[in-house]
């Protein structure tokens, strides 16, 4: 397994502030969720960190036990 | 010397903090620090800053590297809160100590510029018993802008 990690407004559209999901290509893990949020989470301006660094989402394949953040765009402290 | 930076998940008490800070670097000349405040009014019952351990913390550490980096600065403190506030309630506190005090308050403007508009940090607000996330702000990113 591995697990999507929301942040800011994407937790409540997710309904919890992580998810476990199986391990595998994002695209394909993105497909198995619910359209709304699916959508939220392709948002260009919502960044990936995966376990803890910023990645470009093209090709993302996650492996057992990585945590992939969605971190929408901040509101400054 | 290195930065002191902190993410504090309860409150903190600002004056004891600049306090000691000033007291540590007692030979600049300048201190400037910076308090950002939950504000009261408005209509604002708390507010709740959310942070993602991974990155928000060395987030802050690397800003804090810049900056002293940028200007000849004896020390700097960055202190942010995270989790729920009260009106009223300290947010953020930066303090710049330096020989020069122009330096000491270019540091801590430039590093509330940078803590504002590119930190780890989603802030949503309860208003009238509802939560309603707080959106970016472009003032914030024509603050950035401002130092190139």
């Amino acid at each position: 397994m591995a697990r999507l990690v929301f942040l800011g407004r994407l937790e409540d559209l997710a309904g919890a502030a992580e998810r476990p999901v199986a391990a595998g290509p994002l695209a394909d893990l993105l497909a198995g969720l619910e359209p709304a949020l699916a959508e939220a989470l392709q948002a260009r301006k919502v960044r990936l960190a995966l376990n803890g660094t910023l990645v470009e989402r093209d090709g993302l394949v996650l492996a057992e036990g990585d945590e992939l953040a969605f971190l929408p765009p901040v509101s400054g402290g | 010397m290195a930065a002191d930076v902190r993410l504090a998940t309860e409150p903190f008490d600002p004056s004891a903090e600049i306090g000691t800070f000033a007291r540590a670097h007692e030979a600049a000349g300048g201190v400037v620090s910076f308090l950002g405040q939950v504000r009261a009014g408005e209509g604002v019952e708390a507010l709740e800053l959310k942070h993602y351990e991974p990155l928000t913390l060395p987030g802050m550490r690397a800003l804090a590297e810049t900056t002293m980096a940028r200007w000849p600065l004896a020390g700097l403190l960055i202190l942010h809160r995270s989790g729920m506030m009260q009106p009223g309630e300290p947010i953020v506190l930066v303090c710049a100590a330096a020989r020069h005090r122009r330096d000491a308050f270019a540091a801590a403007d430039y590093a509330m510029d940078h803590l504002k508009s590119d930190s780890w940090f989603w802030k949503r607000e309860r208003r009238g018993g509802a939560w309603h996330w707080i959106e970016p702000r472009a003032e914030d990113h024509a603050d950035l802008a401002r130092w190139g």
